[in-house]
């Protein structure tokens, strides 16, 4: 049946790197220093969708660290394997400021020989992590990355309530599932974070990936994901209040806006009822467990013999099947509502990086605008006597043509970059769909045939009753 | 159809035969059908009766004076009164019976008629007869007898029912009884908790199913096709696992739902009898005692009375153990009365 051990396989794949000539190594900045990575690499044109090559496994046993499947032989392009990473809580220690629990973060890679990074030169290692990490790590992606389109993963949010009740030491349901489901929440934001080709490359998520120590991020408050959003909210809103209806010279972006508009308002609605399906499961599994107590109790009172010996195994069944349901609910959430959840956030990252191109759009068109302004004050100024003030002009308007050009161009880029994203988004979205669903069939089927083992078993005893 | 009323105590019907077919509404009127066999084998009765008509009939059923020790029998219980629109606290009452469209009050009703008819005592009763048998609905007076009276009045003695018994079967039986009646009292309530779950789920599976189909996406891009299958895919799977949760809470409500019903409402109806017997006993000692301390005035008269509530409680005694009573101390072989899962 389906578990939730603290290690679980996500999945392995490969992505072929952007190696210009076959065998030197990637141009790539390491030091912490760097602002991302530079604009021409972006450039490069890449007809072929990035993940053409991809293999994906998942594995749905349980975890073992080492399942990792060998390549194949290599092609002719060196394919940088990024690695699978499997994430624990650790707990012993509670730490007493915001960012709580940490983590242990295992990373294994599949071809070590293979990786032209020095990260990963090592078959298995772990590092240990504290949640604020995280969204340190998603912060700073968030402000390289977002602004020129990349649809950067949102991390997971922070609960004051669950935090104060694993501070506080208790030892109960509740906290353990606040645990695991902070758990598995940050294994998905890291797996998507490294499946991105280009955040995979950026050196701080490879800091992330090989340092044994990460200096504490500050001020997590103002980086959390929710902050992000807010954020990226007020930007959007500050768009919407100048009125700009921007000319959409590209009906595609337009009717991608539409389209994710709609999506998120059905995917919240599908949130909505698995939420409202996994809290009726706890409950049944609630009442299934009392009832079991109650047929036990009459079982005990029973004087004839049969009867009460059917009885109480009954009770034992009804038991097993209780768990069951706690099973299937777990099914259901962490399957389901977490991936819906995932996925309401992931889109209202892609409507932020939407409005980012609208905002760059206006800059150039502010910067034009200025331009033009500048260039009649410098016509204006051609029938005065003022030099100085004239060559400052010309100097100005130089500037601004500049600008005006990088404004142009930044806008061509985000838009090229964001039909990247989208196309690649959308794929994802479709593959990871479809591997939850596939998973969710197979783990009710389990449990269907497990609910009618048990019945099985049961039946004999309630014949032999009379 | 016209059938002569017979006055033959055994009755032309055949008990096991009995049958509530059908319930007819007709606004807040449930009228409940009901067809059995002839023993003579010539056909059938089909007789429409409402809860007022079984009412009537239970009542008559009390009010056999003429039976010695009827207060010892265990009188088959009749299922609270049944509310179209029900509110609140009647659904609460009704428990199983009053989901499932009112299907297991039907067997409810159906359980009440055969084990009238089978009980050697209550089956000769005239207005069993004619409850079962004549076309037209039996009288519809409430009929105000003693013993009706010294039922509720009963009741309402609550402080006898920890009396001491001066029988130990009697004991060891009200101490089961007792037990059993919590027990299986919990047992249905929390089962019905769990039908009702069930339901809630089946409702919860149907939405998500719905808004599944919402999510089918127009255009030819290839990712949205494949999105919009999977979607209408899986809509189909939650609407299967809508109805067959659907199902297993109709299976158990119709299976071990109405047998829990029946068994606790069976033990309920045990209780009372059992503290009718108990009532009884108090009022012997009472009369001992009287009798007793009387001065020689009264003493014959106290006398006469003592030995009347000595044949009463005697007599309650006598028909009580021949009972299906849910506990059989002693060893004999537990007989298990028909409501009994």
């Amino acid at each position: 049946s389906f578990s939730f051990s603290p290690t679980f396989t996500f999945s392995k794949f490969q992505i072929l790197s952007r190696i210009p000539q076959p065998a030197s190594l990637p141009a790539l900045d390491i030091s912490t220093n760097s602002n991302g990575p530079k604009q021409d690499s972006l450039m490069d044109d890449d007809p072929e969708d990035l993940f053409a090559g991809a293999t994906e496994e998942v594995s749905l046993d349980s975890p073992e660290r080492d399942v990792l499947l060998s390549d194949g032989p290599s092609p002719a392009i060196t394919p940088i394997t990024p690695p699978t990473s499997v994430i624990a809580p650790r707990i012993g220690h509670i730490e007493e400021e915001e960012g709580g629990d940490s983590f242990d973060v295992h990373i294994s890679v599949s071809d070590p020989e293979k990786t032209s990074l020095s990260v990963f030169k090592q078959r298995d290692f772990s590092v240990k992590r504290r949640f604020s990490d995280f969204l340190g790590l998603h912060s700073k992606l968030a402000s390289k990355y977002l602004h020129i389109g990349y649809i950067v993963p949102p991390a997971p949010e922070k609960s004051i309530v669950g935090m104060t009740k694993v501070k506080v030491g208790k030892e109960d349901q509740s906290s353990n599932e606040f645990v695991e489901k902070r758990r598995s929440a940050l294994e998905r934001y890291l797996m998507r974070t490294v499946k991105h080709p280009i955040l995979l490359k950026d050196p701080d998520v490879l800091q992330f990936l090989e340092n044994s120590e990460l200096p504490r991020a500050v001020n997590t408050q103002a980086l959390s994901s929710a902050g992000i959003l807010r954020m990226v909210n007020k930007a959007a809103d500050a768009v919407n209040k100048m009125t700009i209806k921007m000319n959409e010279s590209d009906a595609w972006f337009e009717e991608k806006q539409q389209h994710f508009e709609n999506l998120d308002v059905q995917l919240r609605k599908l949130h909505a009822s698995v939420e409202s399906l996994v809290c009726h499961r706890k409950e049944l599994s609630v009442n299934t467990a009392q009832f079991a107590k109650s047929a036990a109790m009459l079982g005990n009172s029973e004087d004839h013999t049969a009867l009460s010996r059917a009885l109480s195994q009954l009770a034992e069944v009804e038991e097993k099947i209780d768990q069951l349901h706690q099973d299937q609910a777990n099914a259901d959430f962490y399957l389901f509502s977490e991936l819906l959840g995932d996925y309401v956030r992931l889109i209202t990252a892609v409507k932020g990086v939407f409005d980012h191109r609208i905002k760059t759009w206006q800059k150039w068109q502010d910067s034009q605008v200025l331009l033009l302004k500048k260039r009649e004050a410098e016509a204006k100024l051609q029938f005065t006597n003022k030099p100085d003030k004239l060559q400052q002009a010309k100097d100005e308007i130089k500037e601004l043509e500049g600008k005006v050009q990088q404004g142009e161009r930044d806008f061509e880029q985000i838009s090229k970059i964001i039909r990247k994203e989208v196309g690649r988004f959308e794929k994802e979205r479709v593959k990871d769909f479809k591997t939850i669903i596939v998973k969710y069939l197979e783990s009710l089927v389990q449990t269907q045939q497990q609910l009618i083992k048990y019945w099985e078993a049961f039946l004999p005893e309630a014949k032999a009753i009379s | 159809m016209m059938e002569e009323v017979k006055d033959v105590s055994a009755g032309s019907v055949h008990g096991d035969t009995i049958k509530v077919t059908e319930v007819l509404q007709d606004g807040d009127t449930l009228t409940f059908i009901i067809v059995s066999q002839k023993l003579s084998g010539t056909g059938e009765y089909h007789v429409d009766r409402t809860y007022d008509d079984f009412e009537w009939l239970q009542q008559h059923l009390y009010t056999q004076e003429d039976v010695p020790g009827i207060q010892g029998v265990i009188f088959p219980p009749l299922p609270v009164r049944p509310q179209v629109n029900a509110s609140a606290k009647v659904m609460k009452q009704l428990g199983f019976l009053a989901l499932g469209e009112w299907q297991p009050y039907c067997r409810a009703l159906e359980t009440f008629l055969q084990q009238v008819v089978a009980h050697r005592l209550l089956s000769k009763n005239p207005a069993l007869e004619l409850f079962l048998t004549s076309a037209d609905p039996p009288g519809r007076q409430k009929i105000k007898k003693n013993l009706f009276n010294r039922l509720s009045q009963a009741m309402e003695e609550m402080r006898k029912e920890g009396h001491k018994d001066v029988d130990e079967f009697f004991q060891t039986v009200r101490d089961q009884n007792l037990q059993l009646t919590g027990s299986s009292r919990t047992a249905a309530e929390k089962f019905l908790d769990v039908v009702l779950t069930e339901q809630k789920i089946a409702v919860a599976c149907g939405h998500f199913s719905a808004a599944l189909h919402l999510c089918v996406e127009p255009g030819q891009d290839p990712d949205h096709k494949a999105f919009s299958r999977v979607c209408v895919k899986l809509s189909e799977v939650f609407d299967s696992m809508r109805k067959s949760m659907m199902s297993f809470s109709l299976n158990d409500l119709n299976t071990l739902g109405l047998g829990l019903d029946l068994e606790s409402r069976h033990l309920e109806a045990e209780k009372e009898m059992l503290f009718r017997r108990t009532c009884k006993l108090v009022e012997l000692e009472s009369a001992r005692r009287n009798a007793e301390r009387a001065k020689p005035v009264r003493k014959a008269a106290m006398e006469e009375v003592k030995k009347a509530s000595e044949t009463e409680f005697e007599q309650i005694c006598e028909v009580a153990k021949q009972e299906p009573l849910s506990a059989r101390p002693c060893g004999n072989a537990a007989e298990e009365s028909d409501s009994v899962v």
